[in-house]
């Protein structure tokens, strides 16, 4: 990508003009990239998805046909279960510990431990999705575990009953945390260092603990951040597929298969040979994340002015 | 999966409002562009398979998808015929209810391009989605002579074909015989058993005489092929190319439903699966007696739980007494489709007969039971004179092959994966089999419903 601050034959004059006619066409140069790969893998998808979802195979307008044959397949109800019990799990998970440990790694930041934890916490968030759901597949069988004394302990002898039905929503919203949380703590810890010093400062002198300032500075600080982190993990959680797909995989189809929507959408595209349903299930997805945003951001006020 | 962010450092200026919003914005334009991931392509192109005409014959590379098992029968063949260019490329062969080729099919019939010209399979029901979608050239209309497909061991290709048309060759037999440890069986002075009563007596006898040792598996998800196909069970009875009959609640299912519970329950047949590691670590080796298919020789006992030569030996599946019928199950065998769109038809045709008749593959190469009978007599003779077993295992084989019993078909569900996802969890709960069999029945239904099948349940 080219920026228009890059050295050219251009005059010095000339250059003055372009600033005072087009003053921020560096951001919107920096910006541009990003923006053609949003409306090509982005916005022209979506448009696609919601015409498809409206439209049969022979692309006549069916109204909600295809939204209520979803609706009435025996998988969904079950499926929008797993993912909103899923759901419950992995944002609690997301909101308590993420604050937590980005409190914690804040106050330690003086000690030069924070960096190397920083790292820590970063490296399940650097292998994707589907190596980090493999790690967690020798993790959680019992034969070659190696934390296999804890499961044991815990009374699991077999893989089988490791991913026993039950246990999906807590083992897929670990596996989620693990890969994703580490991302936000450095994000959150990003959002602390912005806290201006001056408040910190005048809270110690006016006597808080490091409890009191965690919990009255710096959370309500946090707290568009937070909104932020929900949205985004709301919408991801909602799209549960990777983790059970590769279940499923692991498990020959003993647990994860038919578990969250997207992978119903998955079947009803590539099984039953039916993109319109698919399209349907997807485009609610998309509504579901985007109301939820809307609710967040308007009982939150994040579009106040500090 | 999940949303990708990018850690934005945030600075305390006169902006931040701005950036707020428009980061916002940005959110939920992400959100959008997240959540319709798996929606794009054409709407349904799918034609019938009634009416072939075949693409332009304009040759070309043959492209080959085969599983690193049958990788060896396409390099054989190139090695024999080095003027054919061929592409191979290895899949996993759509095992275990990958769905792979069907993904891949039908996002090629989108694209109207990429198709291979000759697939391997490792499931047998393909003819099921593929012949719908299009994808499957027919093999008896001019293709391949008569006389060669007359030598397919009887119903062998079944599964391939759908009103009297051939759209794919069954590569290898799954018939299922017992298998038995002739060394313990010798030792502690045990009668082999005929029927399925023998064969649960012998299971008591073998929990309190021998505990730890094994006279089955009923942990894989393909349990009901082995057990409740050879029984006779008419869970998967499909009558037409859409018709299906579902009754697992008859005799022939609960019986057998009964015999795996209580040695399930004596702890005589294992619940997990012969596949997995644990398994491997503490039962293998602790196997007196197991029904299972033809591919348990060569795959489980000679590569996998390496048990010395000498020791494994073949007998009839058992059978319910008084039962005139002799019957058995049957566990996939895989199946070689040709693609309707191929532009090299003969060439492929060339290579799919090959790899399906020919002796220097099917009867000296292959792991499995060949298909093809001539092939099947090099394949008995080659595993008699490799010494591996404790006795003749050609006769039992042989007669199994014409055995498998013709009520349980090939539709486009997945028995196994219903079976693994509706009884597995609940014996590895502690439920029984039994009182999971209407569980069973409603799952069978449920997923032939969704597939477009009309159900007739009893």
């Amino acid at each position: 990508m080219s920026t228009p601050t890059a050295t050219t034959g251009r005059t010095t004059a000339r250059r003055g003009t372009l600033r005072a006619l087009w003053p921020g066409r560096a951001g919107h140069g920096f910006v541009a990239a990003y923006v053609v790969l949003l409306i090509a893998f982005g916005v022209v998808p979506t448009c696609y998805a919601v015409y498809f979802a409206f439209t049969d195979g022979n692309a006549r307008f069916t109204g909600l046909s295809n939204f209520s044959r979803a609706a009435s397949d025996f998988r969904f109800v079950p499926a929008v279960e797993h993912v909103a019990l899923y759901l419950v799990f992995w944002l609690a998970a997301l909101v308590v510990l993420v604050v937590g440990l980005s409190l914690l790694l804040h106050r330690l930041s003086a000690r030069g431990v924070s960096k190397a934890l920083r790292f820590l916490y970063y490296i399940p968030g650097a292998l994707a999705g589907a190596a980090g759901v493999l790690v967690w597949l020798f993790v959680l069988d019992p034969s070659v575990s190696p934390v296999s004394f804890l499961l044991r302990a815990m009374g699991f002898d077999t893989f089988g009953q490791v991913v026993a039905p039950g246990h999906l929503p807590i083992l897929f919203a670990l596996i989620a945390f693990w890969t994703g949380a580490g991302g936000w703590i450095v994000v959150m810890h990003g959002a602390l260092n912005n806290i201006p010093h001056e408040v910190i400062e005048a809270a110690r002198i006016d006597g808080a603990g490091a409890w009191q300032t965690a919990r009255r500075i710096q959370i309500p600080m946090l707290r568009k951040w937070i909104v932020y982190m929900m949205i985004l993990a709301f919408a991801g959680g909602t799209q549960l597929f990777v983790e059970p797909q590769l279940l499923a995989q692991a498990s020959v189809g003993v647990a994860g298969r038919d578990y969250s929507l997207n992978q119903l959408s998955y079947d009803f595209a590539f099984q039953n040979n039916d993109v319109n349903t698919a399209a349907a299930i997807s485009v609610e997805l998309l509504l579901v994340g985007l109301v939820v945003a809307a609710l967040f951001v308007a009982r939150s006020g994040f579009f106040d002015a500090d | 999966m999940k949303v990708k962010f990018r850690a934005i450092g945030a600075s305390a200026t006169a902006h931040g409002r701005r950036r707020t919003g428009l980061l916002a914005i940005g959110a939920l334009l992400a959100l959008g562009a997240a959540a319709c991931g798996t929606s794009t392509g054409k709407a349904g192109t799918s034609s019938t398979g009634g009416s072939f005409k075949p693409a332009a014959q304009t040759g070309g590379t043959l492209t080959v998808w085969v599983d690193s098992t049958r990788l060896a029968a396409a390099q054989l063949y190139q090695k024999q015929n080095p003027a054919v260019k061929m592409d191979i490329v290895t899949y996993d062969g759509d095992a275990n209810g990958s769905n792979y080729l069907q993904t891949k099919v039908s996002l090629f019939n989108r694209t109207g391009s990429g198709w291979p010209d000759v697939v391997f399979s490792a499931e047998n029901n393909e003819a099921a989605w593929a012949v719908p979608v299009g994808f499957t050239a027919p093999l008896n209309k001019g293709l391949i002579p008569q006389a060669t497909l007359d030598g397919w061991a009887t119903n062998a290709n079944a599964p391939c074909t759908v009103d009297g048309t051939v759209y794919c060759l069954r590569n290898d037999l799954s018939q299922t015989v017992l298998w038995y440890n002739d060394k313990l069986m010798k030792q502690w002075g045990c009668q082999i058993p005929t029927t399925w009563e023998q064969y649960q007596a012998l299971g008591q006898k073998v929990a309190t005489e021998h505990p730890g040792y094994l006279v089955g598996v009923a942990g894989d998800t393909f349990a009901p092929e082995i057990y409740m196909w050879a029984s006779k069970c008419g869970a998967n009875q499909i009558t037409g190319t859409k018709t299906v009959t579902v009754d697992t609640t008859s005799a022939d299912c609960t019986k057998m439903a009964a015999l795996l519970d209580t040695l399930i329950q004596n702890k005589t047949v294992s619940t997990s699966s012969v596949f997995s590691s644990d398994f491997d670590k503490n039962d293998a080796d602790k196997i007196l007696m197991m029904p299972g298919p033809s591919w348990y020789g060569g795959a489980l006992f000679q590569s996998t739980f390496k048990t010395p030569a000498g020791q494994i030996g073949v007998a009839p599946m058992p059978q319910w007494s008084g039962d005139p019928s002799p019957s058995v199950g049957n566990v996939g065998g895989g199946t070689w489709l040709l693609s309707a769109h191929s532009k090299n038809l003969k060439a492929a045709t060339d290579f799919l007969t090959w790899a399906t008749t020919s002796d220097d593959y099917q009867g000296k190469l292959a792991p499995g039971y060949p298909a093809y009978a001539p092939a099947a007599k090099t394949w008995l003779a080659a595993q008699s004179a490799s010494g591996y077993y404790a006795d003749d295992i050609t006769a039992p084989l042989t007669a199994a092959a014409d055995q498998v019993w013709p009520g349980w078909g090939y539709g486009q569900f997945s028995q196994e994966a219903i079976w693994a996802a509706t009884v597995s969890p609940g014996v590895t709960a502690g439920k029984t089999i039994s009182s999971l069999l209407p569980a069973w029945h409603d799952s069978i239904v449920n997923y032939a419903k969704a597939d477009g099948y009309q159900v007739a349940s009893k």
